[in-house]
This record gives structure tokens, C-alpha cells and sequence, in this order.
């Protein structure tokens, strides 16, 4: 059981963000995410894109600024747990409410601060008939244990990097990689491409191009699939079947949790950016109030209200007055201390 | 500059008809967004890089649209329910030779 005083779903910007405010006010963040790694969209879309409306950065590089986000909210030493979905959420009598994700992390909090953006990455399934029959019975949208490849007859789909990544990984344990784009050309790192054609040129990996899977055949499991090539159909056997078309964001199992939502997001009060259940908050690109922008520099706004409103959750009539960090310096969970330098006071006549 | 008309077609078959200005640097996926014609989430989810496919249209009329640069196209090559007509609404600008443009915003 992970225990923590701000439970945030989603570890994008607005997340890693509320990490630090939380941190001014002496308050532990514990941070869910669906996708391996922090930085939400700005990691797992755009990293190498840059963005022009972060105050105070004429431009910087999204990756850049999850980086940064990060290295802000170190001291402050939150807690991660990746690659899991916020699945359930409940409430006891002391109002603390306990987070349950899809691989049954348990974690406990007072205050709950969804900063889940336009929701948890899923991947994007063909739309192939019986795709849902296979799933896990040789059709794999993600690779968990690339030993269970080795040796045998793996198909993958797609044209982007992790289609050639993972072509070349898997050849490289031997299992026999057929890889099938609907165009010649990849759009992926220029280092990878070159691998690929080398692998193809050893005939390590067997590549069908313009080419597309159209059925899916096995009777108890995936046992061979159907690729149209120039309008000729080909089956090819398969122990395996890796689709990889990027993910797609889906609000998923919070749109059951109880909140009020409109237009697939959150709506909250914009006093404190709570939802229709006192403890759960909303911010960042999740949210919707009147007149609503979907921009990083928002959800950072938002997360810093927020985080006021959960103090006095936390600490009930307990005092305290918002303090510049320039005047009180910032002390680390982790024992360090930032602080102004103070001024030289000297006289100039002896 | 003045304003062009489009007629778009909605994913539940329903035909709107939409004034566009072609003085504000918008595209046909923030079109669609700002006539709420596709549930939000569900449109110009990347923001509008053709990175994710969901502003697929279908173009109905021959009007003279740019040609698909590199990124489009590898896009769309991994999109589904792709046909000959398909393109990224976010990758056509709204500018006059887009008058009377018909099409359709392809499923999810």
C-alpha cells in the first residue's frame, strides 16, 4: 500500500508541476501514469518538438521541459508508479479515498488530483473482425517479456519507430520477424531504418511492403494471418501478431469514478479546480470550467491553486500563509536547502 | 480576406453548413473544433502535427487542396479506414480556394 498526501493521476507537465507547489506546503505527491515514463504527451507525442508559450522560455523543447519539470520537483522526492491505469477509486469514512490501477497497485491519499490530460494512452487497434478474440492468444499490442518471442514466427505491423525497434530487437533473439507496412517508406530514426535493411539484406527479418493484414485466422488461437500485397492474398503462418500504430488517449476508467463530465473532460469549480466530489481535484488539459484553454502554462496555474485547497484538506484549521520562494528558499524533502544569497553588508569608511 | 463556406459532413452522417475566415491561420481540424462538430478528445488530438490521425477526412469536392507533404502521408499510412480521398484536416489551411469544399470527417 502506497500512502501519500496528494494522490496525482497522470504525470504530465500539470502533474510533475504540482509535485513542487505541493512541495512549498510540506505536502508528499505520489504521481500514477499509464505510460512507462513522465512527461505525459510532451514525452510520449512530441518530445523533440518545441513549444513557444512557456513563460519565460522563448522556446524550448517539450522533452526539455519534462526534463526540467522533473529536475524542479526532485527535492520534493515524489513517488511513481509507472505503466499502470488509475482503475477504482474509493472512499472511506475518514474521507480517504484508495486508487486501485489495472495491475492492482494499491494507493491511499486524502486528496486525489487528476492531471490526467486527454486521458491514458491505449493503443490503437485495426480494425480487423475478431482482432478482440486474439488479443492475448497471439495478438500482442505491447511487448511485455520479448522472451516469449524467441524462436517463433512474429508478424508486426506499423510504420513507425517502435515498429522498427522492435523488429530489430526481436531479430536480434531470433524469432523469425516478418514486418508489414502499407507503404515502402518509415518514418522512423534514420539509424533504425539502416538496421532494418541490413537485418533484411542477412534475411534476418522479412519485410512485405505496400502491403496491409486484412484477416485473422485460428481456430482456439492466432494461427496465421491473411496480407494483401498488389491485391493478392497471402496467408502466412504466426505464432505471433504485433500491431504497433501508436497509442490514442482515452479518458477510460475515470468516466465511470462519479465526476460530473462534459465533452470528455472534468468539470470543476475554478475557486479551487475541485470536482463534484469534495477530495478529488481536476487540473491541466483534463479539466473544464467556462472559458477553459487547454495549455501547459493553465494546468500549471491551476495545480498551484489546487494545491492551497488541499492543505486545508490535509491540515484542517491549520495556519499557514502563502511565501515567495525567492524570500524563504525552498527546503528539499531529501535534507537540501535552496536560498537567496544574502546581500554584503560592509562599510566603505573604515 | 474574406470568409469561404464548407460543408462538412459529420461522423454521425449529419451535414452541416460552416463559414470559415481565412484570415485567422486556422485548418479544417480546428474548423471542426470550433463548430463543436466531433466531441472533443476525439479531434486534433495531437494538437494538430499530424502525429495522430484523428482529423481524418474524406474530401468530396475537387477543389485545389496543397499536396500532402512527407509527414501526411507517413500518417496516414499508419491510419485506419483510410481511403483515396483521406487526408489530415489539420494539414489543410483555410485559404479562398477552399470555397464550397465538401467533406466528411472519417470514423474515430
Amino acid at each position: 500500500m502506497i500512502k501519500t498526501d496528494i494522490l496525482i493521476i497522470g504525470a504530465g507537465p500539470t502533474g510533475l508541476f504540482t509535485v513542487f507547489e505541493a512541495g512549498l506546503l510540506k505536502l508528499k505527491c505520489h504521481l500514477i501514469d499509464a505510460l512507462p515514463q513522465a512527461g505525459g504527451q510532451c514525452s510520449e507525442i512530441y518530445p523533440k518538438k518545441p513549444i513557444y508559450d512557456i513563460p519565460g522560455f522563448p522556446e524550448i523543447l517539450a522533452g526539455d521541459l519534462t526534463k526540467n519539470l522533473l529536475e524542479q520537483s526532485k527535492q520534493f522526492e515524489p513517488g511513481f508508479t509507472l505503466g499502470e491505469r488509475a482503475e477504482s477509486i474509493s472512499k472511506d469514512k475518514d474521507g480517504i479515498f484508495t486508487v486501485i490501477t489495472n495491475k492492482g497497485t494499491k494507493h491511499q491519499a486524502p486528496v486525489v488530483a487528476i492531471a490526467g490530460g486527454l486521458g491514458s494512452f491505449e493503443p490503437r487497434k485495426p480494425p480487423l473482425d475478431n482482432i478482440s478474440f486474439y488479443e492475448d492468444k497471439g495478438v500482442e499490442y505491447m511487448i511485455k517479456d520479448p522472451e516469449i518471442y524467441r524462436n517463433k514466427n512474429v508478424v508486426i505491423a506499423g510504420g513507425g519507430d517502435s515498429a522498427l525497434d522492435w523488429s530489430i530487437f526481436l531479430a536480434n533473439i531470433n524469432a523469425k520477424v516478418t514486418l508489414i507496412h502499407r507503404r515502402n517508406e518509415f518514418r522512423g530514426a534514420l539509424d533504425s531504418v539502416e538496421k532494418v535493411r541490413e537485418l533484411k539484406n542477412n534475411n534476418k527479418i522479412n519485410i512485405i511492403t505496400p502491403a496491409e493484414i486484412t484477416k485473422l485466422n485460428g481456430k482456439e488461437k492466432l494461427e496465421s494471418i491473411i496480407v494483401s500485397r498488389d491485391k493478392i492474398d497471402t496467408e502466412i503462418k504466426v505464432d505471433h501478431f504485433i500491431p504497433l500504430f501508436g497509442l490514442s488517449p482515452k479518458l477510460g476508467p475515470i468516466a465511470d469514478w462519479g465526476l460530473e463530465i462534459e465533452k470528455n473532460a472534468i468539470k470543476v469549480d475554478t475557486f479551487d479546480y475541485q470536482t463534484n466530489i469534495a477530495g478529488i481535484f481536476a487540473i491541466g488539459d483534463v479539466n473544464t470550467y467556462p472559458g477553459k484553454l487547454k495549455l501547459i502554462l493553465c494546468g500549471f496555474h491551476e495545480a498551484t491553486l489546487m494545491c492551497q485547497s488541499a492543505y486545508q484538506i490535509i491540515n484542517p484549521g491549520k495556519k499557514n500563509i502563502f511565501k515567495y520562494t525567492t524570500v524563504s528558499g525552498i527546503d528539499g524533502f531529501d535534507g537540501t536547502r535552496k536560498e537567496a544569497k544574502k546581500p554584503v553588508v560592509q562599510a566603505i569608511n573604515e | 480576406m474574406s470568409d469561404v463556406n464548407l460543408i462538412i459532413t459529420d461522423r454521425d452522417g449529419k451535414t452541416h453548413k460552416v463559414v470559415a475566415p481565412t484570415d485567422m491561420a486556422m485548418n479544417l481540424m480546428e474548423i471542426i473544433r470550433s463548430y463543436e462538430l466531433a466531441p472533443e478528445g476525439t479531434i486534433g488530438v495531437c494538437g494538430g502535427m499530424a502525429m495522430c490521425a484523428s482529423c481524418q477526412c474524406y474530401i468530396n469536392s475537387n477543389n485545389n487542396i496543397p499536396e500532402m507533404e512527407d509527414e501526411e502521408e507517413a500518417m496516414l499510412s499508419e491510419a485506419f479506414n483510410v481511403k483515396e480521398n483521406s487526408r489530415l484536416g489539420c494539414q489543410i489551411a483555410i485559404t479562398n480556394e477552399l470555397e464550397g469544399l465538401l467533406f466528411e470527417i472519417a470514423p474515430e
